[in-house]
């Protein structure tokens, strides 16, 4: 037997927990179709059956206005399920049980399934389960997820579930007023049966909702009228009587229904005793420790992810090296070796090389996030993020992770719920100035500005982030009008993170990177091959290849920020595959011996310290690279962001250091 | 004068100390209107959209709520209701009116 089950849950629940422990590494990470939201499907035999199980994003409601809840509730009304699991924290039923209702109205095939009692019990709250499941009319299972138990019987409950499926709706009763009103309704609604796909009762509440997405479909109807002229008259009544909207009354009836079942199937503690979670809260929200504590954790975070993955990074350039040398070795030198050997294994190696800091960086982000404290860290950043930048507390960690690599940077974007809060930070996580283009720095200053490397290198690291705030404030004005996200955000309560979720969780993305950038850096690896090597002949990046010959045409639109040399352009295009790329290309173009005395000399021909500054923030500002464009493709499921990015950038760049160059020119500076 | 409201302490949302708790009585959906007067259609939709949502997380007329804590930049507040504790920037609460006890 095939059983089609989606968890459905409140955020922090251990939704996530139980389908991990299920499913194992049974799992397939993708996105819903057209859609930005994450979609994790995974299976699992059990005695005879095999259950596909989809972990629907965690909700609050089941309302039409953010894409996860969309997704959930399109995946209970029109995918083939059959049996919706509703996990439901023991410590929160109050909250958690508001979805169920809404799932109710939808009259879901449900299985509730009761997390975190141990907890709840420690604490003193007595649940009366079977009492709860006689109810509702839903079977009810207790689970603790994160070590199994409850298991075997949740999915027996499954099992039976699929044979005997439930209208959960049928014990769902709201107060009597809001009833009445509702069947009229109702009425009027079944005379229509292309309406009837979804139940009458359902559509009925979501139009008092003024739920946008019924009331687009109800506008097809040939009764539209009579049912918004009943829809405004009820709306007109409840505002008489509660002297409030219909949207409220029916969140109060919601409420009250919950408060009534509970008042019947929850004993609650004596006294409340301070909880783990407050303690932790007290000092790590602290008024005076809260900030110091935040930027520790920071620190050790970028510490950990660059100084222990930088080094590791070499084994992997090592051995894609060897790898290189083995296959010229084999092939002799020909230009089907290099087409391999620069072409190919550099330029994947060149990504490849990332894995051990993504891999590291995705560990840390999905301790923080498990254990809690990434709410947290949003909570006191929100204040900074959202007066400069106009954006969203949990903006901070991308952009701090962005100093070492934008492509982890993006990645982190992940934990922020609102679309437009991750395009934005996406945006601007290119400003930050990442290590791989340290080298070019200290290159550059070595030659240029003796006396104050340190200097002219912390100065490039100001200039980003001022240019990121500038920039962010034009992109609310242009792309985001009049958008502010309002930071309505659970504080979860604090858990210790799960070995297995945690290594799962991270791995999974760590794979994706490798996957989906893999593809496109292969493609663009191959371009720039392509450019270096032909015509057929010439020595590989030169004057006479196709890379020299565009760099010659498209110098001249440098000249006007002070080098306009063909050598320069030929860096920054290669150096718009990977940012280590550019100080190897000069190293080739300028006699390739990697000596850099004598790069040195023949920079300083072409270079000023003004124009090598120049060079330098342009540097630091255009198109950070394609793993850059890939990741922000992937991430954001289309070609348009990235486009935008490349926009963005290519015009800050050139218009700053456009600015930066004639502003020296006239201060005196050569 | 006397009546039954002068004994009662009526405060909006932001403006409750730490610790301070009460029940919620009524979003002030004029006040918020009248504060951005002549204003666009947009901020009334994002206005209405941030009520459906705490709606969905439990600030319904008659709830228990407490401020718990302040960030230490000031903003934003983190508030618990319902047994949970959610965070709201002191703007987003200034529409909530609560009845202290």
């Amino acid at each position: 037997m095939k059983i089609k089950v989606g968890f459905a849950g409140n955020p922090n629940v251990g939704k996530t927990t139980l389908f991990n422990y299920l499913t194992g590494l049974r799992q397939h990470v993708g996105n819903w179709p057209g859609k930005t939201v994450e979609k994790a499907e995974g299976h699992l035999n059990f005695k005879s059956s095999r259950i596909d199980i989809v972990d629907l994003p965690g909700n609050y409601a089941l309302s039409a206005h953010s894409i996860e809840e969309i997704v959930s509730r399109d995946f209970i009304v029109d995918e083939n399920s059959d049996v919706i699991v509703n996990v439901i924290d023991a410590n929160n039923l109050e909250r958690n049980l508001y979805l169920t209702t809404q799932m109710m109205e939808l009259g879901a095939n449900l299985v509730i399934a009761i997390n975190m009692n141990k907890f709840a019990k420690k604490r003193g709250y007595k649940i009366d389960m079977e009492n709860l499941s006689s109810l509702l009319g839903v079977p009810v299972v207790e689970i603790e997820a994160n070590d199994g138990s409850g298991k075997e019987k949740l999915l027996n409950t499954i099992e039976k579930s699929k044979e005997n499926p439930i209208d959960s709706s049928e014990k769902l009763v709201y107060g009597r007023e809001l009833q009445e009103h509702l069947l009229q309704l109702q009425k009027i609604i079944e005379e229509d049966k292309n309406l009837l796909d979804t139940p009458s009762s359902w559509t009925a509440i979501k139009l008092l909702e003024n739920d946008e997405i019924i009331s687009r479909k109800v506008e097809k109807s040939f009764i539209k009228d009579k049912i918004f002229k009943e829809v405004e008259k009820i709306g007109k009544h409840f505002h008489d009587v509660f002297n409030e909207s219909s949207e409220e009354v029916i969140a109060n009836y919601r409420y009250a229904f919950i408060d009534g079942l509970l008042n019947e199937v929850v004993t609650n503690p004596e006294v409340e005793m301070p909880t783990i979670t407050e303690k932790i809260d007290r000092i790590v929200l602290n008024r005076i420790l809260g900030l110091p504590i935040f930027l520790i954790i920071m620190w050790l975070i970028f510490q950990i992810t660059f100084t222990i993955g930088t080094p590791l990074k070499e084994p992997f350039e090592y051995l894609f090296a060897l790898i290189g040398k083995i296959t010229l070795g084999f092939l002799g030198e020909n230009i089907f070796s290099s087409f391999i050997v620069d072409g190919l294994i550099n330029g994947v190696g060149g990504v490849l090389v990332f894995i051990p800091i993504i891999f590291l960086m995705f560990l840390m982000i999905s301790i923080l996030e498990d254990s809690g404290y990434l709410a947290r860290a949003a909570f006191i950043m929100d204040r900074i993020m959202h007066k400069l930048v106009g954006l969203h507390g949990k903006s901070f960690i991308p952009m701090i992770l962005g100093f070492g690599c934008g492509v982890p940077g993006i990645m982190a974007t992940r934990t922020m719920e609102h679309e437009r809060d991750r395009i934005l930070t996406m945006l601007l996580i290119p400003f930050m100035s990442c290590t791989a283009r340290l080298p070019i720095y200290t290159l550059f200053v070595a030659v240029f500005f003796t006396a104050y490397q340190g200097e002219v290198i912390f100065s490039l690291y100001l200039i980003g982030i001022i240019i990121a705030i500038i920039v962010a404030t034009i992109l609310k004005r242009v792309i985001f009008k009049g958008i502010t996200t309002p930071f309505v955000m659970e504080l979860p309560t604090y858990k210790l993170p799960s070995f297995k979720g945690v290594l799962i969780h991270t791995w999974e993305k760590t794979y994706g990177f490798i996957r989906k950038a893999g593809t496109i850096i292969l493609a663009a690896s191959v371009i720039i091959w392509v450019l270096g090597s032909f015509p057929v002949g010439v020595e590989y990046g030169s004057h006479e290849s196709l890379i020299g010959q565009i760099g010659n045409l498209a110098s001249p639109l440098f000249a006007p920020l002070g080098f306009g040399y063909w050598q320069p352009t030929v860096a920054l295009i290669s150096g718009v595959a990977a940012k280590e790329v550019v100080v190897s290309t000069f190293s080739s173009l300028f006699g390739g011996s990697g000596d850099v005395s004598g790069i040195g000399l023949a920079l300083q021909n072409i270079f000023t310290p003004l124009t090598a500054f120049t060079f330098l923030i342009f540097i630091l500002l255009y198109i950070p690279c394609f793993s850059f464009l890939a990741t922000v493709k992937k991430e954001s499921n289309s070609w348009k962001w990235p486009s935008i990015l490349l926009c963005t950038t290519i015009i800050t760049a050139y218009t700053v250091s456009f600015v930066v160059y004639h502003i020296g020119l006239l201060i005196g500076f050569r | 004068m006397t009546n039954e409201k002068d004994f009662r302490t009526i405060k909006t949302l932001n403006e409750l100390k730490v610790g301070e708790e009460g029940i919620i009585l009524s979003y002030n959906d004029k006040k918020y209107y009248n504060d951005k007067a002549p204003k666009l259609k947009n901020n009334e939709n994002q206005y209405n959209q941030l009520k459906r949502h705490l709606l969905g997380m439990g600030f319904v007329k008659g709830a228990k709520i407490k401020l718990e804590k302040i960030a230490p930049l000031g903003d934003p507040i983190k508030i618990k209701i319902k047994g949970y504790s959610i965070s709201l920037r002191k703007s987003e609460a200034k529409n909530i009116e609560v009845e202290l006890n």
